[in-house]
């Protein structure tokens, strides 16, 4: 979709706001809003593509505002309550009751020693996205590729940056879950991936681009076409 | 909660509320909370890459494999895992250097850096460091690229997981592999940084 959310090449947003010395969580619900992504991915609320897209569909001003983790609130309640594993209703009344006795405990619970075993396993091992096909992969490195340009409604990873864009291939790494099926609870059906190289002047024009300097950029294999006869890009490898 | 930009407190209470309900559904658990936590604030972190990269520094055969396959040169040193299943790393040279980005939310490779720093996954390095990285590392992060040099920006939009082998600095002839980890900085394998200087001994 076109979102707000892709971001790459739009200006006026202003510098880079680095902080020294960081915390890696910044207040303390950021330490639960970060367990609920393996918990719920866990208890089959969402895949990683889907839970991407549940980020996208967030009101875009709050997207560019707000702390980093609201993204992953607003994906994972959405979801939750899709999966028709958290009723709203409640979910409001409850958050006005932490909102008014922000200290009352969370509900007494039994801790359990196969969520901490998920964790020990899950973290080290992941979870790969890398999936088997018959599909024949049509493109090698080398090969000049222009970037389709179209504009689904669902999720896709196809930046508006890229779209129309011709590069050259320059690595294939096997296929993988396709984010256009996966994304919208249509499947894994695996596609072919590959990293296109774009020069910076194919991107973003001579004149405005930095003229030593290019953009890599993995495409699955519907999102690329063979480009017209005589096609070149600079800076292949 | 209100239109806009909720506030901290509202998303505390929101997220607790959550919260107490996955805790019903026996989704998750506090102690599954303190686990994650520990892991992420002690565990994985930079000190992971930074082993790396002295070891590929150290050993010409380990950087060739780490070249060749970094899933697998990582595992070697017991370093795998979430959000870098599969992960290639890029090779900084005298002509060529190389900077991380994910335009399109915050991938990042986990595994050997931990978790991203605030400022990679907000919109203002994502929108720009695709357009004008030079002068982003030059004003925002006080890092000059020589023109001679080519940037290339990897944007991380499939599950593949990208990160920076910076440059071996001189002065370091026969250090040890933990002397040299000592210099590699987050940031110079997301490629923002140099790795620390050398003193003069």
């Amino acid at each position: 979709m076109n979102g707000v959310f892709d971001l790459g090449g739009t200006d006026g947003l202003g510098p880079v706001v680095v902080v020294d010395d960081e915390p890696v969580f910044r207040a303390e619900w950021e330490k639960p809003m970060f367990t609920m992504f393996p918990a719920c991915f866990r208890a089959g609320y969402f895949g990683v593509d889907s839970f991407r897209h549940g980020m996208e569909k967030m009101d875009p001003a709050v997207y560019l505002k707000a702390p980093y983790y609201e993204h992953w609130l607003y994906s994972i309640e959405n979801h939750a309550i899709a999966a028709g594993a958290i009723d709203p209703a409640e979910l409001d009344r409850r958050t006005e009751y932490y909102l008014a006795n922000p200290d009352a405990p969370l509900p007494e619970h039994e801790q359990s020693e196969e969520l901490i075993e998920f964790v020990n396993a899950v973290v080290p091992a992941g979870a790969t996205a890398i999936r088997e096909t018959d599909k024949v992969a049509r493109f090698r490195a080398g090969d000049v590729v222009t970037v389709t340009d179209v504009s689904p409604f669902g999720h896709t990873r196809r930046a508006r940056y890229v779209r129309g864009k011709t590069g050259t291939v320059v690595a294939h790494h096997g296929s993988f879950i396709y984010p256009d099926t996966a994304g919208n609870g249509l499947g894994e059906d695996p596609e072919h991936v590959y990293t296109v190289k774009f020069a910076a002047e194919e991107l973003w024009g001579a004149g405005y681009a930095d003229p030593n300097s290019s953009v890599y950029f993995d495409v699955w294999d519907p999102y690329i076409e063979f480009a017209p006869e005589g096609s070149t890009t600079e800076g292949a490898e | 909660m209100s239109n806009g930009v909720p506030s901290q407190e509202e998303i505390a209470a929101r997220v607790k509320a959550l919260e107490s309900m996955l805790i019903e559904n026996g989704v998750m658990t506090t102690s599954m909370v303190d686990r994650i936590v520990d892991i992420y604030e002690n565990e994985v972190g930079p000190q992971l890459g930074a082993k790396v990269v002295a070891k590929a520094w150290s050993d010409p055969e380990y950087r060739a494999r780490l070249l060749d396959d970094a899933t697998e040169a990582c595992k070697e040193l017991g370093i795998s895992g979430l959000q870098g299943e599969d992960m290639r790393v890029l090779e900084d040279t005298d002509s060529v250097h190389h900077a991380i980005v994910c335009t399109l939310c915050s991938c990042y490779p986990w595994p050997v850096l931990g978790l991203p720093p605030n400022w990679y996954k907000e919109p203002q390095y994502r929108s720009r460091i695709v357009r004008e990285p030079r002068k982003v590392l030059a004003e925002d992060f006080g890092y000059d690229v020589p023109e001679s040099t080519e940037i290339r920006i990897w944007d991380s939009s499939s599950e593949m997981r990208y990160w920076v082998l910076p440059q071996r600095p001189a002065g370091t002839d026969g250090w040890t592999e933990d002397q040299l980890a000592e210099l590699v900085t987050r940031d110079s394998m997301i490629g923002v940084g140099p790795v620390k200087e050398v003193s003069a001994s």
